[in-house]
């Protein structure tokens, strides 16, 4: 790999950017170079492979979409390989309707995990819920899809039922059933398939909350209490206003992971390819377990396709990660130590 | 309840005296118990007696709300609205901040419950040759998909590991007109969906090179999604230490490779071991990629640069589709091995990211003795 060019444009920078001080004499042995190239050309390696991997779905998804063209977007149904149409207009809503329920469970959890890690647990209380929360990062997805589908499943349907039966006129709790409303209708919904992505969510979005939460200026915290206020005022004047960038960067964070669960979502939905809005009823589905799912029975068309919806997740995944990133950075103080 | 005040010198404030701004008084603790009694008995009498609906979680929802809903309005009462938000704040929090646990629980205590029925040592020995779908749970074993998933992963780290921990040098050390483009790239990369690197590898390793699905492709997949866990969290180790060291080292004449290669890595060690290691307790469990790329097999392969290759989670996932009891009861003790090696491998990072950079360890003492040093 050609980067020892690599160690001089970097030396160049590093003379400019001390500059303003003082002009340091710089004076690097040849070790000093090696290394200097060795740790610049990782750093290049990693870009090199994130455009790899566009690259290469792109090239691969590239003859179903030349195929599909903009049917690629506006159709619903699945059969590349029986030359019929396929097209992610039905996948797409599944995949956001399933991040979206997840979000709903997760944001609200995610945040009072946060406040109470920071705000409101005693010492001990707090290293064991941090130690929890990373170990419930830990666990593989696999095992809460295995666990959601034999033992939250059962129960969760039952709520399900009853969300149906007396919250019917919300569009997204209509349930289509002119037998009437038996718990057969409410497995593998979207609606399960949300609650479990939720499991995976709440420890990506504590982590970013709980370290924008911990910056939050101890002078105006003390201030804010010196004044009389209640830990609550404390939370709600100083702690929320300072961490909004990291909730909402979190949130965003979140939803990037939630987009592209696949293994816990495989496991749990039934596939569906009409999109709907009800989010209780059986049949859903996400774009990673369409991959999943048709992966082996699919010929080479039929992967190419796989690859351009591959495609499709990866860019929304960047774009939505792209964002969070922005908005958590913007609200990051200063993240150095010094002696 | 006592709280303390909460400051970011913590350590300094609990060598002394500590200051408890609240204290509880008898008032409080009357009131608690009572609108505890009232919720109780209010949520009986809707629940049991109102509604014709039954159950412990329905029960327990009710007498939840019940309590908070009683209690905020004698808070209310007795102390006035500011107290009251606060109180039903406090309640919220807690609560929440304990849901989180709660599924954690759940999960673990399911999966083990499921899975050690079948247990038996010959899981860690035999593979899966002479099982039929109907043999006994007890029968043959995991060790195939155990090996594989070890090589895998092994693989996976020698890869990304070095590959992380320079770039992480790079962005915190050597530090160039790359470091902010590389930054975002890498918090991009860490969104790559399990199942898109899977593809990646599945096109370019597969496809384009012409090679066949075996336990090198999974760890390729792997290696692509351990690499920006590894860079994050060692860069975040690495920004913790202090540049003060890195300035004396410096000052006394260390060219920039002896101050990163004897200063700063040696004092982010801990650190640097704890996030390797979490970062592989993620990965082992990583399923998506490997449906794509390892193929998947019953039997014995220990060489993962040919041939087909089984993995756990992969094992775990075929086998829980399987209608057959036995098989299913196969994936459950499966799925509890993979959660005691996610376990372990949890503890021992907790156990070595506990402590600090100016930890002696036994081995480290004795050495030091040799020297004369300590």
């Amino acid at each position: 790999m050609s980067v020892i060019g690599q160690s001089a444009p970097s030396d160049v920078d590093d003379n400019s950017a001390s500059e303003q001080v003082v002009t340091p004499v710089v004076r690097r042995s040849g070790v000093d170079r090696i290394f200097r190239s060795v740790a610049t050309s990782s750093g290049v390696i990693t870009f090199i492979l994130m455009g790899l991997i566009g690259g290469f779905l792109l090239i691969k998804g590239y003859d179903a979409l030349k195929v599909a063209g903009w049917g690629f977007l506006t159709d619903s149904e699945w059969a590349p390989d029986q030359g019929g149409k396929f097209g992610i207009a039905a996948i797409l809503p599944f995949t956001v309707q399933i991040a979206v329920v997840a979000l709903f469970i997760a944001v609200p959890v995610a945040l009072s995990t946060a406040l109470f890690i920071t705000e409101y647990a005693p010492r001990k209380i707090r290293r064991l819920l941090t130690a929890m929360i990373d170990l419930l990062a830990a666990v593989p997805s696999l095992i809460y899809g295995l666990w959601g589908l034999f033992y939250l499943q059962p129960r969760l349907i039952t709520l399900s039922k009853w969300m149906a039966n007396h919250m019917g006129w919300v569009p997204f709790f209509h349930v289509n059933d002119e037998y009437g409303t038996s718990l057969g209708i409410f497995p593998s919904s979207t609606f399960v398939a949300g609650v479990i992505v939720s499991l995976m969510v709440i420890p990506i979005c504590t982590a970013v909350m709980r370290e924008v939460f911990s910056q939050a200026p101890p002078g105006e915290r003390e201030g804010a209490m010196a004044l009389g206020g209640t830990r609550w005022g404390v939370v709600r004047d100083v702690v929320l206003p300072f961490g909004r960038g990291g909730i909402i960067g979190g949130s965003m964070l979140g939803l990037g992971r939630a987009l592209g669960e696949t293994i816990a979502v495989t496991l749990i939905i039934s596939p569906a390819f009409t999109a709907k809005w009800s989010i209780l009823d059986q049949g859903s589905n996400s774009i990673a377990a369409l991959i999943a799912l048709k992966f082996s029975e699919s010929s080479s068309f039929g992967i190419s396709a796989l690859m351009a919806a591959g495609l499709a997740l990866f860019i929304i995944t960047l774009l939505v990660n792209a964002a969070a990133s922005t908005v958590v950075s913007k609200s990051r103080s200063g993240s150095s130590t010094e002696i | 309840m006592t709280t303390t005040l909460n400051t970011t010198t913590e350590n300094k404030i609990d060598t002394e005296e500590r200051i408890k701004i609240r204290e509880i008084e008898i008032v409080d603790v009357i009131v608690m118990i009572g609108s505890a009694l009232s919720s109780l008995a209010l949520s009986f009498f809707f629940f049991q007696i109102l509604l014709p609906v039954s159950g412990a979680l329905g029960f327990s929802v009710c007498w939840y709300v019940f309590f908070n809903i009683i209690s905020t309005v004698a808070v209310w009462e007795l102390r006035g609205a500011v107290k009251a938000k606060d109180h039903l704040a406090r309640i919220f929090i807690w609560t929440g901040g304990l849901a989180a646990v709660v599924p954690l629980i759940l999960v673990l205590a399911y999966v083990i419950g499921k899975g050690y029925h079948s247990l038996r040592p010959q899981f860690f020995t035999q593979d899966q040759k002479y099982v039929g779908a109907l043999s006994e749970s007890t029968e043959g074993g995991g060790a195939h998909a155990i090996i594989g998933t070890l090589q895998q992963v092994g693989i996976a780290s020698l890869i990304s590991v070095p590959l992380g921990i320079t770039t992480a040098v790079y962005l915190n050390e050597v530090k160039g007109r790359l470091t902010k483009p590389l930054r975002m790239i890498i918090d991009a990369m860490s969104a790559v969906p399990s199942i898109v690197a899977g593809l990646f590898i599945y096109a370019a390793w597969i496809l384009a090179l012409g090679n066949q699905q075996s336990g090198f492709a999974g760890s390729l997949a792997l290696a692509v999604l351990f690499l920006p866990t590894v860079t994050r969290t060692s860069e975040v180790v690495l920004r913790l230490v202090p540049g003060g060291l890195r300035e004396a080292s410096l000052a006394l004449g260390g060219t920039e490779w002896r101050t990163t290669s004897r200063v700063v890595l040696p004092t982010a060690k801990s650190g640097l071991v704890t996030a390797v290691i979490l970062g592989v307790a993620r990965v082992i469990g990583e399923t998506a990629p490997l449906i794509l790329t390892v193929g998947g097999a019953f039997v014995m392969n220990a060489n993962p640069f040919s041939g087909k290759q089984d993995a756990l989670p992969y094992f775990v996932f075929r086998l829980i589709r399987f209608p057959q009891e036995a098989q299913v009861a196969r994936a459950w003790t499966g799925a509890l091995v993979l959660v005691i090696l996610v376990l372990v491998l949890f503890v021992i990072a907790r156990a070595i990211g506990g402590r600090g950079p100016d930890h002696i360890s036994r081995l480290k003492k004795r050495r030091l003795k040799r020297k004369g040093l300590a």
